[in-house]
């Protein structure tokens, strides 16, 4: 392997490992928290801010009741450091109801009765919300695939997947109206 | 999950002189890395976070020199990039397989490639395994439904990435940077059996980051297939897969790389089965032999007999498949 060359130290940012103020920017609000480097974004909604809508069930990747969407794409909140979410704009299922109104997938879960304990139903929601915003058309292969990472123990699968294209009829025929 | 400092660096040089102190870690996408940290597998006092360096977060394309993918490009980036959709599909298969697609919105292709085994022993704290510095391979003698079938010994947990077989089977480097040294190197150099001198499955070492990999231009006519099996149907590791690329001249093989997953502790290439289809139009007959010379010395261990039949399959189905297509 061939020598580097090296060039002058720029500075490091360092944090941690104490508490110490981080800036979060969660459905359209900013906040500021106080705490460790470790702290996962889960818990930073759930025990700081007290938005519990994301569950908080394996803590591990492999459940999906912990999704929340960061920067448009749905990620898991118990893998992600709240430190590494600072000028990043984060979604919660908290934002979806507006006004007192539902969201076309939150009333599409509802007439389509797409759960049974509701547990995984957050994490299922904030899945299809990114799909929507992505492609406003999309197939059921489209809605089965976006909502592949999210389990549901009690298998309302198939009610899940038609609340998903109902949902995209509703939001259509809202533009279009 | 211990505490630790959280450490942004400016550029590259300044993330591997950080990595030269003992306890710190490079964190990219940290869907490997936190669940390793949450159940103390690892305890770094100081985690680099490698997402702070936009400059490894590309992918080139250009007709000399094929793919160079930035380490922070991640699988969802790849899956769904169009020119590797159009020109190397195997790679956009393997990543549109891996894990979910949450997991791909986070994980990295360097951090796909630099992952842990999911060995049950290994991932559970109180077993000190061999790969972690004790003196056994509990799953040689346990529960190894999972594990190798091939070179099983010292260690016989196996890699679990999807993107390793297929971008071995595409001829695909990587560039690794270190703090005074940086190189190329072949998946194949970079993969190693472990060994006691070196208890992990790859040369990388502490202080050294992947910082692109490379897939060369392949040759004229050449088409590639990324087959996994897997427990469920999505989200779960493979139990075996297979990585086929074929360069043809009309419909015969002019050369192929096979390389198989989940059967051996890294990304396994049969040379044996790619003698036997080059300069050769694929049959069932050849497609057959070819999948009995890939899995020639395999021995299975008490619960993973099973692999020997799958990977078998899966080697011929992908063949055939292949053939099928250079058909039309
Ligand atoms: C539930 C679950 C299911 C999964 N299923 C699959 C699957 O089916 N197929 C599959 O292939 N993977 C699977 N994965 C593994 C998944 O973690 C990887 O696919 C992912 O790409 C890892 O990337 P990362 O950026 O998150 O790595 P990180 O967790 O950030 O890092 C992993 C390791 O690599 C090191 N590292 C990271 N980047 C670099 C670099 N550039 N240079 C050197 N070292 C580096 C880190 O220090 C760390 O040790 C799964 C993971 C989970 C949790
Ligand atoms: S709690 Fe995050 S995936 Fe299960
Ligand atoms: S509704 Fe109970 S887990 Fe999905």
């Amino acid at each position: 392997m061939a020598k580097a060359t090296k060039t002058k130290r720029a500075s490091v940012t360092v944090r941690g490992p104490h508490k110490m103020p981080v800036h979060l920017f969660v459905n359209r609000q900013d906040y500021e928290l106080h705490v460790e480097p470790r702290r996962t974004l889960l818990d930073a909604l759930r025990k700081d801010l007290g938005l519990t809508g994301a569950k908080k069930v394996c803590d591990e990747g492999t459940c999906g009741a912990c999704t929340v969407i960061v920067d448009g794409k749905p990620v898991y909140s118990c893998l992600t450091l709240a430190i590494e979410c600072e000028e990043k704009s984060i979604e919660t299922i908290e934002a979806l109801a507006q006004d007192g109104k539902l969201h076309a997938l939150q009333q599409a879960f509802i007439e389509e009765d797409a759960y049974q304990c509701g547990f995984c139903t957050p994490g299922q929601i904030m899945s299809l919300k990114a799909l929507l915003d992505e492609n406003p058309n999309p197939t059921l292969d489209d809605v089965k695939r976006a909502v592949s990472g999210n389990l549901c123990r009690c298998g309302a699968y198939p009610k899940i997947f038609r609340a998903g294209l109902r949902a995209a009829e509703i939001l259509r025929s809202k533009k279009g109206a | 999950m211990r505490n630790f400092e959280h450490i942004t660096p400016p550029d590259l040089e300044s993330a591997v002189d950080l990595l030269s102190e003992r306890g710190t870690k490079s964190i990219a996408g940290g869907t490997d890395l936190l669940p390793e940290m949450k159940s103390r597998l690892r305890s770094p006092r100081r985690l680099v976070n490698l997402k702070a360096l936009e400059e490894l977060r590309y992918l080139k394309h250009n007709a000399r020199k094929g793919f160079q993918i930035g380490a922070l490009t991640t699988l969802a980036e790849i899956e769904s990039n169009e020119l590797i959709r159009e020109k190397i599909p195997i790679l956009a298969q393997a990543a549109s397989v891996a894990a979910s697609p949450q997991l791909r919105n986070m994980g990295t292709i360097g951090g796909n490639l630099c992952q842990s085994v999911r060995c049950w022993y290994y991932r559970a704290p109180e077993f000190k395994c061999w790969l972690k510095g004790g003196d056994t391979c509990y799953a040689i003698e346990g529960e190894n439904k999972f594990h190798a079938i091939l070179e099983s010994s010292p260690c016989c947990a196996v890699h679990p990435s999807d993107l390793a077989p297929a971008l071995m089977a595409l001829g695909a480097s990587v560039h690794i940077t270190g703090t005074d040294e940086e190189g190329t190197v072949s998946l194949e150099e970079f993969f190693v059996r472990p060994k006691a001198s070196n208890r992990q499955m790859t040369i990388l070492g502490a202080n050294e980051l992947i910082t692109e990999v490379q897939v060369p231009m392949l040759d004229g006519d050449s088409s590639g297939i990324y087959l996994k099996a897997m427990d469920r149907k999505v989200w779960a590791f493979a139990l075996v897969s297979v990585a086929v690329q074929v360069s043809w001249d009309k419909e015969r093989v002019k050369g192929a790389r096979i390389v198989l997953g989940g059967v051996a502790p890294i990304p396994w290439r049969v040379p044996a089965a790619e003698e036997i289809v080059r300069d050769q139009a694929i049959t069932e007959e050849i497609a057959t032999s070819a999948s009995e010379a890939a899995l020639e010395g395999a021995q299975p261990l008490r619960d993973n007999g099973y692999k020997i039949a799958l990977a078998k399959a899966l080697v011929k189905r992908a063949l055939m498949t292949l053939a099928e297509r250079a058909k039309k």
